[in-house]
């Protein structure tokens, strides 16, 4: 087929969301292209709602993210299995190699480091949905979401660094008292499940760093609020992943 | 095919597309490559163990460790490279956004970041053969403590690392693949296609996604820990007292293999079901489009569907039945075991009664993906027999690791699997090239290989009873016990070379017809499913994927997106 550069009605068709399309406010119950309502009649024909793009992205994340769960689940299984594997000796003694680790009592403080950071991330997002605001974004009459939202990606992101680097801290509290990764079956479990987390966190700041550029370089108003409202959920499912798993630490050692 | 890959210059276009037909066809040659190299290892496997002292190319006369490392290979290329990357990522890129009437996937710089993972993952295994002390040994289920030392066998130091990257690699490529499919199922129908206008392949794809989500996500933490296990000196998986050439291990190794095995199968026995769900789906399809029927049941086939995926996730205990396992526990996955076979045989009976009730209608003379299609049933109701055989402990522990299980496991996933998959590229070969492949070429590839592949796995059955173990590298030697088994083991090998030279009868075949084959035009099937539809935005369903003579007064089939005649 030869190369051709014109534009067909199917290109403009895809990219008439955003600038020069319906605002990115609508709150219709259909806006989503698919899911709940199954009767096409109630769907405008050829078109789709202007949060398809948004609802696409989170699905995807969603799917990630509880893939992701099963990840930790492999792991406190695990957790679980090892803790409940003693045996009887010879002479009837219970003989089980666990022995409870008590965690640094830094990781409070860094529990609470992390709720903090999912606050002030999910003040980032409502600001980015606040509807007044977005229209007049969309209208392009300057950028206020885009202004009030990022002094509050970048706390979320110190916040991140404060809690890895209190990570950091409980690690050389734990190898001060002689406790490493290799030492026994619990430190193998406490340093791989902080260990697996922390790089999520890393993760996770590195797209909170990616959302603040973007929410500058990107032209859709549209798109700035898929790219933090992605960044929100995940962060928000890091903490909760987290405040399982320290309980599971703390707990049920 | 979309605008953008239209308009690229053609390197590129091949290199760094996001065309969902593309990366389709990339993937299924991907699993080609994949399979020739499983083949010819397999082939070398059957030569030694009836002659291990002959030289074989590439490879001089293979010790017995080396035979050890075709085995690992084998199964991890077939079961990976070929039995999940060719139906679950090759198929269902290639067709999936059209038969929902998308024009692409929801993510599709997704797709092909899992392509290139997956192709980088490939790489790295057989990176393997090349490294000192050459692949790993310890089978594709690579039970520590022999997997975790790399003291353990020539094969376990760099080799063992490069597997187990590999296989972390290939788990993220397929967890991005399912969240990829997952999306684009959920959002991308297009208007009119609700959920019960889905064609089954569809269906086989969402429930082979969500099992996807859970099993891979548990193999990588596995692999996770087992690195840790060989590079941080961690033991999650290290026995105590484990002595190796003489020397007792570091004291503090007090892990627990079984761990592992929990993990392994947790994940080891819905991928069984990833690599044959798909293959059901298009079973159910093809039936209907070659007898000219509707699907018999759509529901029922529905539901058995997801019935298998959830059953599926709940059988791994019976891969552990004589490994020490609590025995309430293996009664428990006994149970569940047999109770995934009602499913399975309502789907069978299901595609017997449509075969029955099809007898007048069908095609004349079957075409060669119809033949694939019966190949598969033949095969998984061949393979699916032995499986409650061999879902009951005590038999278990006298069949468990024998040429019984191999046998089992060959005929119900492998030929079935790789039955169906030359079914799938028989039937859609037209969507990649435009044309038909060879029909002669076709029929004499089927027929050759249903005997050999039948000719190669039932005597397995009969090795096994009489009680050969499998990853014997030898049956002469040392002990003499298994030397009567020589005679049938050089049937089963003479029969191995057979089929993998029918195969080349395909390769044939697919060099051929991808620039001589006849043109095909746009719907060379008469099906009703979206993928033979011309691209077109706003792409509108009126009806179920099924409707051959629907109604008798009418035309032979109504395709889904086929305005009501009353309309027209």
């Amino acid at each position: 087929m030869p190369a051709t550069f014109t534009r067909t009605p199917a290109e403009i068709d895809r990219k008439d969301t955003g600038i020069g399309g319906k605002p990115p406010v609508d709150r219709r119950p259909t806006g989503g292209g698919g899911g709940g309502d199954d009767n096409w009649d109630n769907h405008p024909r050829g078109r789709r709602g202007p949060r398809e793009l948004l609802t696409r992205y989170r699905l995807g994340l969603f799917f990630a993210l509880a893939g992701d769960l099963m990840f930790f689940i492999a792991l406190v299984s695990a957790f679980f299995v090892r803790q409940n594997a003693g045996h009887f000796d010879p002479r009837d003694n219970y003989v089980s190699d666990w022995h409870p680790l008590a965690v640094p009592p830094i990781l409070w403080i860094n529990t609470a480091i992390l709720l903090l950071s999912s606050l002030s991330i999910e003040v980032a997002r409502q600001h980015l949905f606040h509807e007044v605001d977005v229209m007049e974004e969309w209208l392009g009459l300057g950028r206020p979401a885009v202004r009030r939202a990022s002094p509050w990606l970048i706390a979320t992101a110190i916040l991140g660094a404060l809690f890895l680097a209190g990570q950091w801290i409980a690690w050389q509290q734990l190898s001060s008292q002689g406790l490493f990764f290799a030492t026994n079956q619990n430190s193998h479990f406490f340093y791989l499940i902080t260990a697996t987390h922390g790089i999520h966190l890393i993760l996770g700041i590195i797209a909170l760093t990616i959302a603040l550029c973007a929410l500058f370089l990107l032209r859709r108003v549209e798109m700035r609020q898929i790219v933090v409202d992605c960044t929100a959920w995940y962060w928000h499912t890091m903490g909760l992943f987290w405040i399982f798993l320290f309980v599971l630490l703390t707990c049920f050692q | 095919m979309s605008l953008e890959v239209q308009t690229q210059t053609a390197p590129r276009r091949w290199l760094f597309t996001t065309d969902h037909r593309s990366i389709g066809i990339a993937y299924l040659l991907l699993s080609l490559v994949a399979v020739a190299v499983g083949t010819v290892l397999s082939i070398f496997m059957r030569i030694h163990i009836i002659a291990p002292d002959l030289k074989l190319p590439f490879w001089g006369v293979v010790p017995p460790e080396g035979y050890l490392a075709l085995v690992t290979m084998h199964g991890t290329l077939m079961v990976f490279f070929v039995l999940t990357t060719g139906p679950v990522n090759g198929l269902a890129s290639l067709v999936l956004p059209a038969q929902i009437g998308a024009r692409q996937m929801a993510l599709p710089l997704l797709n092909a970041i899992g392509l290139w993972l997956t192709a980088l993952s490939l790489a790295v295994l057989l990176s393997a053969f090349f490294v000192p002390g050459g692949a790993p040994i310890s089978g594709w289920t690579n039970y520590p403590p022999l997997s975790a030392l790399a003291a353990a066998g020539p094969g376990q130091a760099t080799g063992m690392d490069l597997w187990l990257v590999s296989i972390g690699i290939f788990c993220f490529a397929s967890i991005l693949n399912a969240i990829n499919q997952l999306t684009t199922m959920i959002s991308k129908r297009c208007a009119g296609m609700t959920w019960m206008r889905l064609p089954l392949t569809v269906w086989a794809w969402l429930v082979t996604a969500i099992l996807i989500l859970f099993a891979f996500s548990i193999l990588l933490a596995a692999v996770v820990m087992l690195l840790s296990d060989r590079h941080l000196a961690t033991s999650f998986f290290v026995p105590p007292g484990e002595v190796i050439n003489g020397a007792l291990l570091a004291p503090h190794a007090n892990g627990s293999p079984m761990l592992w095995l929990h993990l392994f199968w947790f994940f080891g026995h819905p991928e069984v079901y990833i690599a044959i769900l798909p293959a059901m789906g298009l079973t159910s399809s093809l039936l209907a489009n070659f007898t000219r029927r509707p699907v018999l049941g759509y529901r029922f086939m529905v539901a058995t569907t997801m019935a298998i995926g959830f059953f599926g996730l709940l059988v791994w205990g019976h891969h552990m039945f004589v490994s020490g396992m609590n025995p309430y526990a293996g009664t428990a996955f006994a149970l569940t075991t047999m109770a995934i076979a009602v499913p399975s045989s309502g789907k069978v009976l299901g595609w017997l009664g449509q075969l029955l009730l099809g007898r007048n209608s069908r095609v004349h003379p079957l075409p060669t993906p119809m033949l694939f299609t019966l190949g598969f049933l033949s095969f998984f109701i061949a393979g699916g027999l032995t499986g409650p055989i061999l879902a009951q402990p005590v038999l278990d522990a006298y069949l468990h690791n024998t040429y019984f299980v191999v046998a089992h496991f060959h005929l119900v996933m492998a030929m079935a699997g790789v039955f169906s998959l030359f079914a799938a590229v028989y039937y859609w070969f037209p969507l990649m090239t435009g044309r038909l492949m060879n029909e002669t070429l076709g029929k004499w590839h089927f027929w050759l290989s249903l005997i050999g592949a039948y000719a190669t796995f039932l005597p397995m059955h009969l090795a096994g009873l009489a009680g050969q173990p499998r990853h014997y590298a030898q049956l002469t030697g040392s002990t003499s016990s298994l030397g009567s088994l020589l005679p049938l083991q050089t049937g089963i090998t003479h029969s191995a070379l057979f089929l993998a030279t029918a195969q080349l009868l395909f390769l044939i075949n697919l060099a051929w017809s991808a620039r001589r084959g006849r043109l095909a035009g746009t719907n060379p099937w008469q099906a009703t499913t979206l993928e033979w539809m011309p691209d077109k935005a706003g792409m509108r369903v009126f009806r179920g994927p099924y409707e051959y003579r629907f109604r008798t007064n009418l035309v032979d089939f109504v395709p889904q997106c086929a305005e009501e005649p009353e309309q027209e």
